[in-house]
């Protein structure tokens, strides 16, 4: 995994509440079998008219916010469903964090295994990001997650709290499959102790 | 004394493998249910790693999501659809991993194969790569969705790095009354929570009215946490529960039924045991339900109208103008007016045989309205012949509905079955965001008494005022 450590990029403002991870990609993209390749398809029918053609007023297509690596989005981002491909898509757009006051518990998870950050700041601090984001050509925020800090270069500055464990495997690009199997005694013991159940096995294919 | 606990915080402590300093603790993982949709990327991680999956005997698989409920044998016309497919029967045999593949009698959407065959018990931590698991914490047990990462994870380890969650009760005090459904109570929940009421939290749903439902509706109950914000949702298990297990195809039997059910007895959270949160909802305030926007949230009652925009707070006001106009619809709009093109009858949350006997008693003896096409998409190839025996699809299909084969169908709209854009739909489905069933199109989401009457009258219905034939 990509380790996250401090990044500065240039912010762009989704300003919408309850995102879900439908419009983040729709179904029709989840068949494909692999993990890249995502990005095309990143708020796809928001991006995209019913013909094809490119929406040309939706943010993320505006000259201003190309280039853009950090999202601010309202509250409750990645609700529904678990497509990890929510994710992926952000990634493979370029993206690197979203900021947001809340997240749906599934995708923050799922942010955290690629290396890709879900920054929780209030919803003051997210409005004040989303207004600078709006009124500033190529407004650039830090977000800095050693110190557990977003700022930028006009003196705003946000702390945020994040989960000591996912920041030490983000900051260290940490595969906590590994991580888990440094426990194989505990695991092994635990499973002498729980059979598995015996009707699993008593008809297998 | 011991500690008082919860249902939730049983399961969880049983299940502790580990708690390393500064780290999430190691949950061990009962059974991990796989679908194609999700999978094919856990796998090839684990072929990229070299590892293997640590219990094939605990990972059971099915196909659900993009497959065609045209008659089985029909060729697979999308290839990406199809190679998706192969990919989860080649991993399968691969990993030696129980697959309930196309042709199976027991095939199904994941999460209602898992209760009817016994595979989903009390007291189980039960996972699969899909936001819906919740449904299984009908049970009791602690059943949630999880990503593809985290997928490859249980494959490889059989167990998960979680955070602790917070614990929710949810006391629904009184009886529902006659009309009002299961999915009608998912939906009052939520229409008084929010769509995020719940976020980091495990909702334990206790009172009167819950302990009054079946198993399936618990399981619809169950299966719409998600749609709160909720990691899970859960039920005590009692004698109804108990009922339902008992003889099914992967329960365990003898001597192990008898061990297996006095520990499923000492789950029900203690008395006195404290939540971080509790919510109580009056059963007597609840009716039968309609979404009018865009997340499940935004519901009113079927005699009611879509609100007015001025009457709400700021930040709920643009949310709102936003769902309305993609839904085409107009504040004070009253839910009764509002015509329908098409019906959905299926999903993980309503397509068991119970659903299926309710809808098929509302449409006994009418005929599918002339402007509206209604499917009904049985959640499993066991669910449909069990339907089949009881005559159910021969009511459907002499009142005008498709019945088709199981799966996910319309409810996500991965495989044929999408709306149009602008087409208008009543569904017993879990999700009304944008797009979901098809681009453009709407969804409103209902109970199956619900969705049956909405076909009938080509409108939504008070199902309170019905004249059953």
């Amino acid at each position: 995994m990509k380790p996250f450590r401090i990044h500065r990029g240039r912010v762009a403002p989704l300003d919408r509440v309850n995102v879900d991870t439908d419009q983040i990609i729709p179904k029709q993209f989840l068949k494909r079998i692999e993990r890249t390749g995502f990005g095309q398809f990143l708020f796809y029918d928001w991006r995209l008219g019913a013909d094809g053609k490119k929406n040309a007023d939706f943010v993320l297509d505006k000259p201003r916010y190309q280039g853009a690596s950090i999202l601010v989005a309202g509250k409750n981002f990645g609700c529904g469903s678990s497509r990890e491909h929510a994710v992926w898509a952000l990634a493979d757009f370029g993206f690197r964090a979203v900021i947001s006051s809340s997240f749906a518990d599934i995708f923050a998870n799922n942010s955290a295994k690629n290396g890709f950050l879900a920054v929780r700041l209030s919803e003051q601090e997210v409005a004040e990001v989303m207004r600078q984001s709006r009124e500033n050509n190529d407004y650039q925020l830090t977000i800095d997650l050693e110190l557990c800090e977003v700022r930028d270069d006009q003196g705003f500055r946000a702390k945020f709290t994040i989960d000591e464990f996912v920041r030490h495997c983000l900051l260290n690009g940490l595969d906590d499959i590994g991580l888990t199997l440094q426990h194989e005694a505990e695991i092994a013991a635990y499973e002498a102790r729980h059979s598995v159940p015996s009707a699993l096995f008593s008809s297998q294919p | 004394m011991a500690a008082k606990r919860t249902l939730f915080e049983k399961i969880w402590q049983g299940h502790l493998v580990a708690q390393p300093a500064g780290r999430s603790p190691i949950l061990y993982i009962d059974l991990h249910l796989v679908h194609e949709v999700t999978s094919p990327q856990a796998f090839d991680g684990l072929r990229a790693s070299g590892r293997k999956v640590r219990q094939p005997a605990r990972t059971v698989a099915t196909v659900d999501h993009n497959i065609p409920t045209e008659p089985r044998g029909t060729p697979i016309t999308d290839a990406i659809a199809a190679k998706q497919i192969a990919a989860l029967q080649n991993n399968c045999r691969e990993f030696a991993i129980r697959l309930f593949d196309m042709d199976s009698p027991d095939q199904g959407i994941v999460h209602v194969i898992g209760p009817e065959l016994g595979l989903t018990q009390p007291g189980m931590t039960i996972v699969c790569g899909d936001s819906h698991t919740s449904t299984h914490g009908a049970f009791g047990a602690l059943a949630f969705g999880i990503g593809t990462s985290e997928v490859e994870h249980v494959l490889a380890t059989q167990c998960l790095a979680q955070q602790t969650p917070k614990t929710m009760k949810i006391d629904v005090r009184g009886r529902l009354a006659e009309g009002v459904a299961a999915k009608d109570l998912a939906l009052g929940v939520i229409g008084q929570i929010g769509t995020d009421g719940a976020t980091g939290h495990v909702i334990e749903y206790a009172g009167e009215a819950v302990r009054g439902l079946s198993m399936e509706g618990r399981m619809t109950l169950c299966n719409m946490s998600i749609e709160a914000g909720a990691r899970a949702g859960m039920v005590a298990p009692d004698e109804t529960t108990v009922a339902y297990v008992k003889g099914k195809r992967f329960a365990p039997r003898g001597d192990e039924w008898e061990r297996s059910v006095e520990v499923w007895r000492g789950l029900p959270t203690d008395e006195g045991a404290s939540f971080d949160k509790v919510v109580e909802i009056d059963a007597a305030q609840l009716c039968p339900f309609v979404t009018w926007g865009t997340n499940p949230g935004m519901v009113a009652p079927v005699t009611g109208r879509v609100p007015e925009v001025r009457s709400l707070k700021e930040g709920d006001r643009r949310a709102t103008e936003l769902a309305l106009q993609y839904m085409g619809l107009e504040p004070g709009n009253r839910i009764e007016d509002i015509g329908i093109d098409r019906v959905f009858i299926g999903s993980c949350t309503n397509s068991r045989l119970e659903d299926l006997r309710a809808a098929a008693r509302v449409a006994k003896g009418h005929h599918v309205n002339a402007k509206v096409r209604a499917m009904v998409v049985p959640g499993s190839q066991r669910v449909k012949q069990a339907a089949e025996r009881e005559g159910l699809h021969q009511i459907f299909l002499d009142a005008g509905f498709e019945w088709r084969e199981s799966g996910c169908s319309m409810c996500l709209g991965m495989n044929p079955d999408i709306l149009q854009p602008g087409e208008r739909c009543a569904s017993t489905s879990n999700r009304n965001f944008e797009g979901r069933q098809g681009r453009g199109g709407r969804t409103h989401l209902v109970s199956p008494m619900m969705a049956a009457a909405a076909a009938i009258t080509g409108h939504f219905t008070d199902i309170r005022n019905w004249k059953f034939q």
